[in-house]
């Protein structure tokens, strides 16, 4: 049996009289590409806040890489990685600086700091440019470059957060060329996207609707199952059932 | 118009000429830093170019900018309504500053601020996504303008509600307004009766969506395996491949010969270990033809 990296039973959160997320059980094995789709409003934010630690849920349960989300929500911040599409690199530091950064705040010693530099500079081929400011970067290499940092320090699972909006098609695609082979040396990823396409590159999706995970499965089962020919399909049939708006 | 527009030593815009036709809808197809906003903001007279001239409907964007202003609706990537100010007091404001009133283009914002009216003693501020997009619209509406400009109005939207948004464009399409619409989601040109495929500053290709995809020269083969990343990868060390792509459940390949040897290329995949390999081939889409004349970012070396 493989290791679960996420695992959650009946986890909901409720503001006041509304209920973002409504008892969502699922699963995510260690290594696995695990898409997070949804709606906007659906319940996807407030869902990933629970499982990083950020927010506690009303009741139901949920462990990430075995710490429980109630009690150990430091130990999951540890643990895991966290890359968005919105903030994620300051623009005002160089790309080395920034890689220096965090990882002073993940606690890696300067010692094993500064090999690690070299080494995600290299892996994002960003060595030429490292004492150049993030800002002048092109936007797919600073997302590249951001999602090095954000498994910096190792962590069991990387959380990404629409990463590749606004990127150009091929750029996107050398993203996700960086999310296989990471997926490929066992860290789990957790992907939220707007682009259907890239669905079908995770070895499962869940889709989020109304605060319920409405479909959960394999890109092909999920296609199956509705009897659509695409992720996209299957994700329009089941966002128009949807009874709440966008919030 | 033929326009530069220069951010230091930075062409945003480099001498795009193009023109857009009475009536249509024209899309701004192309990722970040490809020059969409600035060109939106020259067209707009927020801008002025530094070479080069355009004109919209006849006048001159730097010298009529007076004349031009009232033509336009505008609606910019960021939401730039009052937060602080409800649903209809902002459409009131916008109505007002251009020298209107609701009341008097109700028919025009109709079918869509009818959906925003339940709430429209909310603030601004305090709406959902797709519902400020919609506010948005509703306010760049107001004063009737002849050109519509939209500055990716889908970013960040999910695929239900950008499909509305699309359909509430062909409505407005139908009424005679002009629209010019940028995306960086490629199958939204399908929309769109011509489109500029643009990437740092350059449009690449203006076309309509059909003529740009019939101009993709080489035959294309969607393949399909068992497991997606060793196939990619066996792809890309295939001494024949010219392109290698992702897309969704297949991977677009392009082949160095213009007939490709299909039963070669599948022992190849199958000697590499790859289970239920099928090779069909596909039409190609915008994406395709995107990839295929665009210059790719890793060959950029930065000083």
């Amino acid at each position: 049996m493989s290791e679960l990296a996420i695992q959650t039973e009946n986890l909901t959160r409720k503001f006041g009289e509304f209920t973002a997320v409504d008892n969502i059980s699922f699963d995510v094995k260690q290594g696995e590409i695990f898409g997070f789709l949804g709606a906007n409003g659906a319940g996807k934010t407030t869902a990933m806040k629970m499982l990083t630690g950020l927010l506690n849920p009303t009741s139901g349960s949920a462990t990430v890489s075995g710490s429980d989300v109630y009690t150990q929500a430091e130990t999951i911040k540890k643990n895991i990685g966290y890359m968005s599409q919105k903030f994620s690199l300051y623009d005002d530091l160089t790309a080395e600086e920034n890689i220096q950064f965090y990882g002073g705040i993940y606690g890696i010693s300067d010692q094993d700091l500064s090999p690690k530099i070299d080494e995600v500079l290299e892996s994002v081929s960003l060595g030429s440019v490292r004492k150049q400011l993030v800002r002048s970067l092109p936007l797919g290499w600073k997302q590249k470059l951001a999602f090095s940092i954000a498994i910096l320090h190792q962590p069991k699972i990387v959380f990404l957060d629409e990463p590749t909006g606004g990127v150009d098609p091929v750029t996107r695609r050398q993203f996700w060329e960086k999310i296989y082979q990471v997926s490929d040396r066992g860290i789990t990823v957790f992907v939220t996207t707007h682009y259907m396409d890239e669905a079908e590159y995770c070895d499962r999706i869940s889709i989020m609707v109304d605060g319920r995970i409405d479909a959960l499965g394999t890109p092909d089962e999920l296609k199956e199952s509705f009897s659509s020919d695409s992720i996209e399909n299957v994700f329009i049939k089941l966002a128009r059932s949807a009874t709440r708006g966008d919030g | 118009m033929q326009v530069s527009k220069f951010f230091g030593k930075t062409a945003a815009v480099k001498e795009i000429s193009f023109q857009v036709n009475t009536g249509e809808l024209f899309g701004l197809i192309g990722p970040d830093g490809a020059g969409k906003t600035t060109l939106f903001r020259i067209i707009n007279t927020l801008l002025v170019p530094d070479s080069g001239t355009a004109t919209v409907f006849g006048k001159d964007v730097v010298g009529d900018y007076k004349e031009i202003r009232p033509l336009l609706g505008y609606m910019p990537g960021r939401f730039s309504l009052y937060q602080d100010l409800t649903v209809e007091e902002n459409l009131r404001f916008f109505a007002s500053v251009f020298g209107t009133t609701i009341e008097e283009n109700y028919e025009l914002v109709k079918p869509i601020y009818s959906q925003l009216e339940p709430f429209k003693n909310r603030l601004a501020g305090a709406l959902s996504g797709g519902m400020k997009q919609k506010l948005a619209l509703s306010c760049a509406l107001i004063h009737k303008p002849r050109l519509l400009l939209l500055d990716e109005p889908t970013t960040g939207v999910d695929a239900v509600s950008r499909k509305e948004f699309w359909e509430m464009l062909s409505v407005l399409k139908k009424q005679g307004i002009t629209i010019i619409v940028s995306t960086p989601y490629m199958d939204e040109a399908n929309l769109c009766d011509r489109v500029a495929l643009m990437q740092e500053g350059e449009i690449l290709q203006i076309d309509t969506p059909k003529n740009i995809v019939d101009a993709f020269e080489k035959p294309l083969l969607g393949i399909k395996a068992e497991n997606k990343y060793k196939l990619l990868q066996a792809l890309k060390k295939y001494p024949k491949a010219a392109s290698v792509h992702p897309f969704g459940e297949f991977i677009h390949y392009t082949d160095q010969d213009d007939a490709p040897d299909l039963n070669t290329l599948k022992n190849y995949l199958i000697n590499q270990g790859l289970e239920s390999v099928e090779i069909n081939y596909i039409k190609p889409n915008i994406e395709d033809s995107f990839m295929a004349l665009m210059h790719t970012q890793t060959e950029v070396v930065y000083e």
